[in-house]
């Protein structure tokens, strides 16, 4: 594929907002993972939460928009100047030319869920302030970010669990090869809601404290919320050297189970092997990956056994999903930001929260930082419906 | 850079009220059969193992029957095609179920509601039935969904140069949430588009960006189903497919954007 470069991207989650925070807690080897005290929730675990989500406000224009899940998705466009490079994006290019893609995988359902229990006693009906098209349905993250940030041209959510903001960047990349659109929005915002909480919960996927991806006594994971964006558009020629390039994407389904990856990573395999192939690589030049690691025992044996059959056993690794949670239909714009982070800043982070790496778990697990000059970087999601995306970053110098 | 996208459309699988499959449906909406409207039925499904069959609903039956039929009429192999879905609001039924347990005393959902409660459900139920492990995508963009998906698409055939099948499908509410999301009824449509023309291609497809009103269908009910129900905003273009006439065609897309597609028959 053509590569393209990230000419803005942010970050905002529980270890905080924009990418000096990111960054500080990667460099600190610290975690954004409290225990819960989400709403009214009451199971015993720990969840990413990100900090006065509820505070922030919409504009007035915008308040059909009004849910936990859009509050997230501004505060995050505020970051990092991200709007403003948009919005200079769009004046250069025109608004109509720039696409939106965004991946969630529950949009703003937690006003639904509410709702649910404001129903009128009578007839059974939601409440009449209830907003289906700006807070319930799935779109509503993309029709909110196209218009608070004054953009026209193609928009669409996709919705494919946790894998659904990697596979934005490529369908993104699909639509801006194509002429559709000269650049795009691309990224995840997935907030906390009952129903992954309860869900996950139901899956006995949930970890009883802090996740602990690719540990020996890993037992489950932890949920968090994201906003993460990045604006891909064709690389110009003044790209400096510590420019991040989108290089190539991979996409699969695992055709095997709802809710379980496939036993020998078979769907994450080949999503891996076609980023290479996309990006003209060979696995010995994958400097480091951040693993889709949510801390399931499955998820994490999967992914050790496909890694290891594409990339090997030795390319260094970890799950940053012990720092900011298990953040869902955000987790691949989110990691995406990770990638951008490391390969600017020469920083592989190292798992925090896993202590004991699982010696069945044949990869290269870092325990800690570890500094060091990348070239390009590999990271993985992986979704329920088995559902797969493997996106590959590099440096334009 | 030319946006103007082309693929062939190799074959249709359509399920809607008193629209039982495409053949039935070519017919209606080629004026060839009169339309008599009939709440749509959507048949058990075989392709799926026991267990799994028990825990799909109806909006996933719906999503894979029509998918199976455009499969079938192509004759192709579904477990190589990469396949788009897109739906504006997936599995109402589910959605309601959920709400109503976590609003509840015990808020204990159960784990096939949750992982049905995923908007790639039907992607994920597609793969199980039919072995394909290609990409597949699940996109929404409420009312502009199927334009989304066909967009998507077409995209993918173009860059990928492979077939696409795409599935759009929506299905209707249960109270409370039908107030306030009426869609009347489940409608569901499958297109398999191929790069290049092949033997049993159906029609040229071209599609482009554009600003023109959308086309309304001459028969009121039909006309009132595309308006209702954001799959059924194919109809327009099927009819032209239907009708193996050379036409342009405008469908609706997002906010005041169209799409601008030509059709040409192959035979």
């Amino acid at each position: 594929m053509k590569p393209l470069a990230l000419t803005a991207f942010t970050a905002t989650s529980c270890l905080g907002r924009g990418v000096q925070a990111m960054r500080a807690a990667l460099e600190g080897e610290r975690t954004g993972l409290a225990p819960c005290a989400f709403e009214t929730v009451t199971l015993d675990t720990h969840v990413g939460e990100v900090r006065g989500v509820d505070d922030e406000r919409l504009p007035a224009e915008l308040q059909a928009f009004e849910c936990r899940n859009n509050r997230l998705a501004l505060s995050g466009l505020r970051q990092d100047g991200f709007d403003e490079a948009v919005r200079a994006a769009a004046r250069r290019l025109g608004p109509e030319r720039i696409g939106v893609w965004l991946g969630t995988s529950t949009s703003g359902i937690l006003e639904t869920e509410l709702a649910y229990r404001r129903l009128d006693p009578a007839s059974g009906a939601l409440p009449a302030d209830f907003r289906y098209h700006g807070a319930h349905n799935t779109f509503s993250v993309a029709a909110f970010v196209q218009r608070a940030l004054g953009l026209g041209g193609p928009a669409a959510v996709i919705s494919s669990a946790c894998s659904s903001s990697a596979k934005v960047f490529a369908s993104a990349r699909r639509a801006i090869e194509a002429g559709l659109v000269d650049a795009a929005v691309v990224g995840g915002v997935d907030s906390l809601c009952l129903t992954t909480l309860y869900g996950f919960h139901s899956l006995q996927l949930v970890a009883r404290a802090s996740c602990r991806p690719f540990d020996v006594g890993r037992d489950g994971l932890s949920i968090g919320e994201a906003a993460a964006f990045a604006l891909l558009e064709r690389p110009g020629s003044g790209l400096g050297a510590d420019a991040v390039l989108l290089l190539g994407t991979g996409e699969s389904s695992d055709a095997w189970h709802m809710s379980s990856p496939h036993p020998e990573g078979r769907g994450a395999s080949a999503a891996m092997t076609q980023a290479l192939a996309a990006a003209r690589l060979t696995p010995g030049e994958v400097d480091y990956i951040n693993f889709h690691g949510t801390g399931t025992p499955s998820n994490d044996a999967a992914e050790a056994r496909a890694v290891a059959a594409v990339l090997g056993t030795e390319v260094p690794g970890s799950s940053t999903k012990g720092a900011t949670g298990h953040t869902l239909g955000a987790a691949g714009g989110l990691e995406a930001v990770v990638c951008a982070l490391a390969l600017r800043h020469g920083l592989m982070p190292g798992g925090v929260n896993t202590r004991v790496i699982d010696p069945e778990l044949r990869v290269n697990y870092l325990l800690e930082n570890r500094p060091a000059r990348l070239r390009h970087v590999m990271s993985n999601s992986f979704g329920f419906g088995g559902s797969n995306c493997s996106l590959i970053f590099g440096r334009a110098g | 850079m030319s946006a103007v996208l082309t693929a062939w459309v190799e074959s249709v699988g359509l399920l809607g009220p008193g629209l039982p499959d495409w053949p039935a449906a070519a017919q209606v909406l080629s004026g060839a059969a009169p339309y008599e409207a009939r709440r749509t039925a959507i048949p058990p499904l075989a392709c799926l193992p026991p267990a799994e069959r028990r825990r799909t609903g109806k909006v996933v039956r719906l999503a894979l029957t029509v998918g199976l039929e455009a499969v079938a009429r192509a004759g192709a192999n579904a477990a190589a095609l990469p396949a788009v879905f897109s739906s504006s609001g997936g599995d109402g039924e589910n959605c309601h179920e959920i709400c109503q347990v976590l609003a509840s005393a015990d808020r204990q959902i159960s784990p096939t509601r949750f992982h049905n409660s995923v908007h790639n459900a039907a992607s994920g139920y597609w793969g199980i039935a039919t072995g394909a492990t290609a990409a597949s995508n699940a996109l929404c963009a409420y009312d502009a969904s199927f334009a989304a998906g066909l967009l998507e698409a077409l995209v993918q055939v173009r860059i990928d140069e492979t077939a696409v099948l795409l599935i759009a499908y929506d299905a209707d509410y249960p109270e409370p949430m039908r107030s306030v999301r009426p869609i009347p009824d489940a409608f569901g449509v499958a297109v398999l588009l191929t790069p290049v023309a092949r033997p049993g291609s159906l029609a040229r497809l071209t599609a482009d960006l554009g600003a023109a009103p959308a086309d309304v269908l001459p028969d009121p009910r039909l006309e009132t189903l595309r308006a209702q129900v954001p799959a059924a905003r194919s109809l327009p273009l099927l009819r032209r497919i239907a009708r193996t006439e050379r036409a342009a065609v405008v469908i609706d897309y997002l906010g005041r954007q169209r799409l601008q597609l030509e059709v040409s028959p192959c035979h």
